[in-house]
């Protein structure tokens, strides 16, 4: 059957079976977006920013096991999208993105609306390609799904010159795909499983470190079970969140710059450490020569071989799918006769519940005077019997969120964690809405972060997406005046935010429900108020105070037990 | 330490630059890069020259081998193994120099290959170390133009990088 190259575009995304393709139109997708027109299998979401498109794709395939896809003209409509990208890329999002680009005979005579997309995106991708034969495309359209949500996920660019998408091939979309350079791990090796296993029994003092991995694996029925098993306290990171349910009583909350501070100590004094589909990376784990000062043993699993021993060393590598490693592993250790010291894990708890009593836990001084924002995220939680999906934009409410949303199951709590890209909450919670229908979704954002994408709620408005949108308003660039306070001085350089628009009746602008809310006491009935209007988006701008800081920290180049806590203020 | 890894990539647009942008993007060391098809034109076969401690060197492999279009690698300096380097080297040669460059590049096992009254354009062919010694040999002073290749390397006897 002979189409031409943007109808056989189109076929692909069918016989992926893509619900929602997020995008904007311009010259060099025209072709695209005629093929789009003439069918009603692959439904359009049109986002006011082609960044938008990226993350609403990036919050699609986050809150569900599906590949995110986005259509982007060329030129500004490609760059606008890098950051979409690089965020995605940055947390292993599996998505496929679609650019238009000039017509082949045109490359690289600086033509209208010309980037160099492969180029551009090449650090921040998993793999990109330019189609330069229609007959390409659906190969180049399977492999670039199969890249994405294969092996370690990521965003793969696929760049289509507009004569290429006008042009006619022959279609047939390939049943299978196989690139001879590229080898996805699968289980692990057997023998280095067995010897976790003994290194685990024969821990005193263990510790279960999962990251982003046990959620893009959905392995956090393995990872809950082996925790049981071995009666370790369990921390997750930023991205793993949810991973790990956070109302079980093994979990110690989330570790790092602002982890508990129980999570911190246990990581530097446990004894075998195993490391799930986490990377050590700089905001988990601070100084580097500090956390190695630690005679520690380290077992690392992780899809991801140069994730292993790239920043700390690891005793025991296990390279693999994580629910395939962690289910050998779980075999292995149910059918040992062998079981933890009984002895060894009541001392190691009472340690850790030390910690705890030390640290408080995650603690904050509520006000009857000025609303505090853990207060805000502690009743939202309340609210939304904490089963919401929470998008987060990026900054302190992103770590009060984190802290005090106790997310009990994965795939629910969606943020820039490796990019910490401002301006990802809104349009990340369209995607989510958009796949989870009829769930409730809210966005918590700051007046710095959503300001950033805020003509996504024009999109909102089309779509019908009842998002709720936690605005904690403090007036400040919240994380930026916290560092500004503790390490320049209390030289608020530039992190105030002056003239900012009245956000009641920008939502009333764009056709949805504003709430102001100023007192301690409103903050219960607002949130009821808003979370009862299923079919409204509800943009509640939360006065909040602007002295709050995020407790613990951890500063940056130090060691995970050099941490500040509220009271040492 | 200084290591040559050897690479079987797809022979496509923009492999080369991906390899590149991966050595900059992170900050590794690159002494030199060869690249050209086998035999096998679908395929690419390329040289690095790199040096870092053996955590960088570890991670430089892992980062490489994650490169979809990296079919196949080999961290030569693990094993036995051969490197080559081709050098093209224009001197200066007149007077007693010019009978003396003559003796040299017999003993480096070279040979001149474009003469002039002024000068010799010599070709040279071994390690790279000995292309250096070659130089030092010869003395700043009558250089006038050096074009080195970069290490081809290959493995020896049966250790063979093939797909």
């Amino acid at each position: 059957m002979e189409l031409t190259g943007a109808e056989i575009i189109i076929r692909c995304l069918q016989e992926e079976e893509v619900e929602y393709v997020f995008g904007y139109p311009g010259g060099a997708v025209l072709f695209i977006y005629d093929a789009l027109f003439q069918q009603d299998k692959v439904k359009h979401i049109l986002v006011r920013h082609e960044q938008a498109a990226v993350h609403a794709a990036d919050g699609y395939a986050r809150s569900s096991d599906q590949v995110g896809v986005a259509l982007v003209t060329s030129g500004p409509g490609l760059t606008n999208a890098v950051t979409g990208i690089a965020t995605a890329y940055m947390d292993s999002i599996p998505m496929v993105i679609i650019s238009g680009q000039v017509p082949t005979y045109a490359i690289g005579e600086d033509a209208f609306q010309e980037v160099d997309a492969v180029g551009i995106t090449r650090p921040c991708v998993k793999h990109n390609f330019l189609v330069k034969d229609p007959k390409d495309i659906a190969p180049t359209i399977k492999k670039a799904f199969y890249l994405a949500r294969t092996g370690r996920p990521g965003p793969v660019l696929v760049d289509i010159p507009k004569d290429v998408s006008n042009q006619k091939a022959h279609f047939e979309y390939p049943a299978s795909v196989n690139i001879r350079s590229y080898h996805p791990p699968g289980k692990g090796d057997s023998t280095q499983i067995r010897h976790a296993v003994q290194m685990l029994l024969e821990a005193r003092r263990p510790v279960v470190y999962a990251g982003g991995g046990v959620v893009l694996a959905d392995a956090s029925a393995q990872l809950k079970e082996l925790v049981h098993l071995l009666g370790a306290p369990c921390t997750n990171t930023l991205m793993g969140l949810g991973g790990y349910p956070a109302s079980d009583k093994q979990f110690v909350g989330m570790l790092g710059m602002h982890g508990t501070y129980e999570a911190n100590m246990a990581m530097q004094h446990c004894d075998v450490l195993l490391a799930v589909g986490a990377r050590f990376d700089d905001r988990v784990i601070g100084n580097v020569e500090h956390f190695a000062e630690v005679p520690r043993k380290i077992i690392h699993i992780d899809i991801d071989p140069s994730s292993i021993a790239k920043r700390v060393k690891v005793d025991l590598p296990i390279v693999g799918d994580l629910k395939l490693v962690l289910d050998e592993l779980l075999e292995v250790l149910r059918n040992s006769k062998q079981r933890p010291d009984p002895a060894g894990v009541t001392a190691w708890w009472q340690q850790v519940d030390e910690w705890r009593a030390r640290g408080g836990g995650l603690r904050y001084r509520n006000s009857d005077e000025i609303i505090k924002p853990q207060f805000v995220i502690e009743k939202l939680h309340e609210i939304t019997g904490g089963d919401a999906f929470v998008a987060s934009d990026v900054g302190q409410h992103q770590m009060w969120t984190a802290q005090y949303y106790k997310f009990n199951k994965p795939r629910r709590w969606i943020n820039s964690g490796g990019l910490g890209t401002m301006g990802f909450g809104l349009p990340a919670a369209m995607g989510v809405q958009l796949i989870n229908p009829g769930a409730t979704v809210a966005c918590v954002t700051g007046e710095g972060s959503i300001q950033m994408n805020i003509q996504e709620l024009s999109t909102c408005k089309q779509f019908h997406l009842p998002i709720k949108v936690v605005a904690l308003n403090n007036r400040y660039l919240g994380m930026v005046r916290q560092w500004q306070e503790f390490f320049h001085g209390n030289r608020y350089s530039e992190s105030y935010m002056d003239a900012l628009p009245d956000f009641v009746k920008l939502a009333e602008a764009y056709g949805h429900v504003g709430m102001r809310i100023d007192k301690p006491s409103d903050v219960e009935p607002a949130l009821k108020e808003a979370f009862a209007r299923k079919d409204d988006l509800v943009f509640m701008d939360f006065r909040t105070d602007p002295t709050e800081n995020v407790f613990p920290m951890v500063p940056g180049g130090k060691g995970l037990s050099e941490v500040i806590l509220a009271e040492d203020l | 330490m200084r290591h040559i890894i050897s690479l079987l990539m797809e022979n496509e647009a923009g492999a080369l630059s991906r390899v590149a942008g991966l050595f900059s993007a992170r900050g590794y060391n690159i002494e030199s890069l060869t690249v050209a098809p086998t035999e096998d034109p679908t395929l690419s076969r390329m040289t690095i020259v790199t040096s870092g401690s053996d955590a960088i060197i570890e991670q430089i492999n892992k980062q490489l081998n994650k490169l979809v279009d990296v079919a196949a690698m080999m961290d030569l300096s693990d094993g036995d193994h051969l490197e080559r380097e081709l050098m093209l080297v224009k001197v200066v040669a007149q007077g007693d120099a010019r009978e003396e460059l003559k003796r040299l590049t017999d003993i480096f096992q070279g040979r001149v290959i474009d003469v002039s009254e002024r000068t010799y354009t010599i070709e040279l062919t071994d390690t790279c170390a000995k292309l250096d010694s070659f130089l030092e040999a010869v003395g700043h002073d009558l250089i006038l133009e050096t074009v080195r290749t970069g290490a081809s390397g290959i493995g020896r006897g049966d250790r063979i990088l093939k797909l």
